[in-house]
C-alpha cells in the first residue's frame, strides 16, 4: 500500500530525470499516459517503513496547452491528485524555473522546491540564500545534486512533512487591477458551477484565453448564463489580450524573489561550455564535427561490441548449443525436437542473442551523448541544412534518437510545433538505421569487409540520413507544404553524464533486445522453423519445403538486386516483425549447410553472397519497410492507418530501388 | 533606441521590449523567459539560428524569430 504520492515538475534540462533515478532507483516502470503516446514514468520508494509512489510529469517550462506534454502534466497535477509536488528546478537558472512554480501555486498545489545542481551554480559564483528564498515563496526549499544522490534524503523528510501536515496553499501572486477585476468577476459568474478545476485557477484560464479549458467547460459543465458571459467577454477582449500581461506578471513575480536572494556575479563567468561551444557550434566546423562523432561512435561500436565483446557471446551460445544437444541425445528426445532446439532455436534465435554486445555498446554510447547535452548542438549545427530541406534543426534530434530505435524517434517529433515539420519528421524516421539492424549488418560486415566495420557502419547510417533528408525535401515541395515550425531550444552546459542514467538507458535498450528475441523473434523462427521442415516428404530447409515454395514464389521480386534465392527474400520478409529476424532466419536456413565445427553463419553468407550483393542487401534492410512496432506508432502518433500504409509500401519500394541501382550499377562497372 | 536582436553584435546587450511573432511563437518566447524587461546578450550571430545569453541560461533562436525580437539597447 503506498501512503502517499508524490509528482515530479520541472522544466527541461532541471534534471528531473536524475532526480526520479535517483530517488526511486530501480523501483520504476514506464508506460503511457491514456489517449496519448506521451511516456508516463513512475516509480517507488520505501522511506522509514513506509512506502511512497512517485509520478514523473514530462519536463515542461509552463503549464498551459501549449504542447501534448503540458497538456498532460496539467491534467495529472489537477486531477490526479497528488499529494505534494515536487518540483525540480535548475540553481544556475531559478528565475525562468520559478514561473513554472508561479503556475503550481495559482493550481492551488503544495509545493516542495528541490534546488538542483546547486554544485554547477556554484562553479559558476552563483551564491544562494536558501532561506530567504524560502520564506518568500512560503515553501520549502532544499538544495540537491541529483547526480551525487546528495540532498535526496532531506527532500524527502521535507515531501514528507508537508505531507502529513497539509499546510494551506495560497496562490501569492496578484495581479493588476484590471486582471484581477475580470477574474474576480469570472469567479463570481463560474461560483456555484460544478467545475473540474479550483476556481480562481478556472477564471484565470479563461482570461488568459486558454482554448483548451474554454472548451473542456462549454461542454457540458456550464449553465447558458456562464457560457453567455464567457462569449460576451471574448467579444469585447480577444483571446490572448492578456496573455502576455500574466507572463509578464508571473515573471515579475519570480523576479521579486530571486532580487537579492540570488546573487549572479556582473560577468557571467566564462565556463568550460562556451569554450567548447565556440568549436562545436563554429559555423564550418559544426557539421563535420558531428561527422567525426558519430563516426567515432560507430568505430568503438564495432570495435568494443563485435571485435572484442562479439566472440564471447558467440562462443556461450555455441556452447549452449552444444550442451542442450547432448542433453536430449542423452535423454532420448524425439528427433523432430532436437532439430527445433538446435536449428531453430539455437541457428535462429541464439544467432540473434550473439548481437548483445554490439547493440549494448551502441546504446551505451548514444545515452552518453544524449545525456552530455551534445544533442541540442547537433540540432544547432543541422538547423541551417535541415531549413533548406524544409525542416527544421529540431527535427534531427528525432533522427538520431531514431538510431537506437525508430519507435521512441517517431514519439519525439512530438515536441516539434507544427504539423508539417512533426509529419515529415514522422515519415523519414524508419530510413535512421536502427539498433535492431545492427546484427544484420555485423553479419555481413563479417563476411565481407572485416577490417572496415566502423567505416562500413558509418556509410549505411549517413546514406539512411540522406535518402532521409532528400524525402523531407520532396515532403516539404509535395505533401505539407508551407513554413517551417520556429526553432528555440535552450542549449544546457556540456556535462560529464550520471553513470547511472548512462546505463539506465542502455538497459532499457538492451533488455527490449533480448526480450525480443524470447517473444516475437522465437515466435517468427518456431513458425518458419515448422513451415522450413513441412512437408516430411520435402527435404527440410529445402525449397520443396513450404518455407521454401513460398520463397520461391517471393524470390523473383530480388532477381534485379541480385539477391534473388529464396532464403534471402523469406528473411526479409521475416524481418518485418522485427529486424533482427532477418539474422535469425538467415541463420536457421543456413544451418542445414553449416561445416560440423566451427561452423558459423558467416562462413554460409560468404557461400551465398557477393560483396556486391551483399551491399544491396545491406542497403535494402536499411531502408525496406519498418518493424511492426514502427508502422504502429506511426498509426498512433498520426492517427492515421493511411500513413501506416504508405509508409510499409513506399519505404519497400524505395528500399528495392536502391538495391536495384546498387546492384545493376555495380554489375554494370565490374563489380561483383 | 530599439534595434531587432539579428541587427545586434556578439557581446551586445539589449533589454526585451517587444516581440512581433505569431499569437503562439510569441507566447512561447514570453515563457521561455524573453518578457518584457528581460536582459538578453547576444554571444553567436553569424550563421545559423543566434545563440543568446538569458538569465544565464543559453538559448539558440532560428533567425527568423530573432528577427521580431525587439530589444531596447
Ligand atoms: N552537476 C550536476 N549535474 C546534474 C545534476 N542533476 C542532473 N545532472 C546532469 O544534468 C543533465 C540533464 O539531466 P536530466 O536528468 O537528463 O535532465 P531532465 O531533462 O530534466 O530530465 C545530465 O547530464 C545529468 O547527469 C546535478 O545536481 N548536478
Amino acid at each position: 500500500m503506498s501512503s502517499g504520492t508524490i509528482a515530479l515538475v520541472g522544466n527541461p534540462n532541471s534534471g528531473k530525470t536524475t532526480f526520479f533515478n535517483a530517488l526511486t532507483g530501480s523501483n520504476q516502470y514506464v508506460g503511457n499516459w491514456p489517449g496519448v503516446t506521451v511516456e508516463k514514468k513512475e516509480g517507488s520508494f520505501t522511506y522509514r517503513g513506509k512506502e511512497y509512489h512517485v509520478v514523473d510529469l514530462p519536463g515542461t517550462y509552463s503549464l498551459g496547452a501549449f504542447s501534448e506534454d503540458e497538456i498532460v502534466a496539467r491534467d495529472y497535477i489537477l486531477t490526479g491528485n497528488p499529494d505534494v509536488i515536487i518540483n525540480v528546478i535548475d540553481a544556475s537558472n531559478v528565475e525562468r524555473n520559478l514561473y513554472l512554480t508561479t503556475q503550481l501555486l495559482e493550481m492551488g498545489k503544495r509545493v516542495v522546491i528541490a534546488l538542483n545542481m546547486v554544485d554547477e551554480a556554484k562553479r559558476r559564483d552563483i551564491e544562494f540564500d536558501i532561506q530567504g528564498l524560502s520564506k518568500r515563496l512560503n515553501l520549502p526549499v532544499v538544495p540537491t545534486i541529483a547526480s551525487k544522490e546528495k540532498g535526496i534524503e532531506d527532500i524527502i523528510k521535507v515531501a514528507i512533512q508537508v505531507m502529513e501536515k497539509k499546510p494551506p496553499v495560497k496562490s501569492p501572486l496578484k495581479y493588476n487591477e484590471v486582471i484581477e477585476h475580470h477574474i474576480n468577476h469570472m469567479e463570481e459568474v463560474l461560483k456555484g458551477e460544478n467545475l473540474p478545476y479550483p476556481l480562481r485557477w478556472t477564471a484565470l484560464k479563461i482570461i488568459e484565453g486558454d482554448r483548451e479549458v474554454i472548451k473542456k467547460l462549454n461542454k457540458s459543465i456550464l449553465n447558458q448564463k456562464a457560457i453567455n458571459y464567457i462569449k460576451d467577454f471574448f467579444k469585447y477582449h480577444s483571446s490572448g489580450d492578456f496573455e502576455l500581461e500574466i507572463i509578464d506578471a508571473r515573471y515579475a513575480f519570480a523576479h521579486s524573489i530571486v532580487d537579492g536572494t540570488i546573487n549572479r556575479p556582473e560577468e557571467d563567468v566564462i565556463t568550460i561550455t562556451d569554450k567548447i561551444d565556440k568549436i562545436f557550434t563554429n559555423k564550418y566546423l559544426g557539421v563535420p564535427i558531428f561527422a567525426i562523432i558519430m563516426l567515432i561512435v560507430f568505430q568503438l561500436t564495432f570495435a568494443l561490441g563485435q571485435d572484442t565483446l562479439g566472440g564471447v557471446v558467440a562462443y556461450l551460445v555455441e556452447g549452449l548449443g552444444s550442451l542442450i544437444e547432448s542433453f536430449l541425445l542423452g535423454i532420448n528426445a524425439p528427433g523432430w525436437l532436437i532439430a527445433f532446439m538446435i536449428e531453430g532455436v539455437i541457428n535462429g534465435v541464439g544467432t540473434v542473442i550473439e548481437f548483445v554486445p554490439i547493440i549494448t555498446v551502441l546504446y551505451l554510447l548514444l545515452g552518453f551523448l544524449e545525456d552530455s547535452g551534445y544533442m541540442a548542438r547537433a540540432a544547432y549545427v543541422w538547423d541551417d541544412l535541415m531549413r533548406k530541406l524544409g525542416l527544421q534543426g529540431k527535427a534531427f534530434i528525432s533522427m538520431i534518437i531514431g538510431f537506437g530505435c525508430n519507435v521512441p524517434g517517431i514519439m519525439s517529433a512530438r515536441t516539434l510545433d507544427n504539423k508539417k515539420d512533426k509529419m515529415i519528421t514522422i515519415l523519414i524516421n524508419p530510413f535512421m538505421s536502427c539498433g535492431a539492424k545492427l546484427p544484420i549488418y555485423s553479419v555481413f560486415i563479417a563476411a565481407f569487409f572485416p577490417n572496415h566495420g566502423g567505416l562500413i557502419l558509418f556509410s549505411l547510417y549517413t546514406f539512411g540520413i540522406i535518402v532521409g533528408l532528400i524525402l523531407a525535401k520532396i515532403y516539404s515541395k509535395t505533401l505539407f507544404k508551407g513554413e517551417s515550425s520556429y526553432f528555440i531550444m535552450e542549449l544546457p552546459p556540456y556535462r560529464i553524464p550520471t553513470i547511472k542514467n548512462v546505463l539506465r538507458n542502455m538497459w532499457d535498450n538492451v533488455y527490449g533486445f533480448i526480450k525480443r528475441a524470447g517473444t516475437t523473434i522465437f515466435v517468427v523462427i518456431t513458425l518458419l522453423w515448422v513451415l522450413a521442415v513441412l512437408p516430411a516428404s520435402a527435404q527440410p530447409y529445402g525449397e520443396f519445403s513450404i518455407l521454401g515454395r513460398i520463397g520461391a514464389f517471393l524470390a523473383p521480386i530480388f532477381k534485379l538486386a541480385g539477391f534473388g534465392t529464396w532464403q534471402e527474400s523469406v528473411a526479409l520478409f521475416a524481418g518485418i516483425p522485427a529486424k533482427e529476424a532477418v539474422i535469425g532466419t538467415l541463420g536457421m536456413l543456413y544451418a542445414s549447410e553449416y561445416v560440423e565445427e566451427g561452423a558459423l553463419l558467416v562462413n554460409a553468407i560468404r557461400q551465398h553472397f557477393t560483396s556486391l550483393t551483399t551491399l544491396s542487401y545491406m542497403a535494402m534492410t536499411l531502408l525496406y519497410t519498418p518493424c511492426v512496432a514502427t508502422l504502429g506508432i506511426i498509426k498512433k502518433e498520426t492517427n492515421s492507418y493511411k500513413w501506416m500504409i504508405y509508409m510499409a509500401l513506399s519505404s519497400f519500394v524505395i528500399g528495392w530501388i536502391v538495391a536495384v541501382l546498387i546492384f545493376q550499377i555495380g554489375s554494370l562497372l565490374g563489380f561483383s | 533606441m530599439t534595434k531587432g536582436l539579428l541587427a545586434l553584435k556578439n557581446g551586445d546587450t539589449g533589454k526585451v521590449k517587444s516581440i512581433q511573432a505569431g499569437r503562439t511563437a510569441t507566447k512561447r518566447l514570453y515563457e521561455m523567459g524573453f518578457n518584457t524587461g528581460a536582459p538578453v546578450k547576444i554571444i553567436k550571430n553569424d550563421s545559423g539560428p543566434v545563440i543568446v545569453y538569458l538569465n544565464g541560461c543559453k538559448v539558440a533562436l532560428g533567425r527568423g524569430l530573432a528577427e521580431k525580437i525587439i530589444l531596447d539597447i
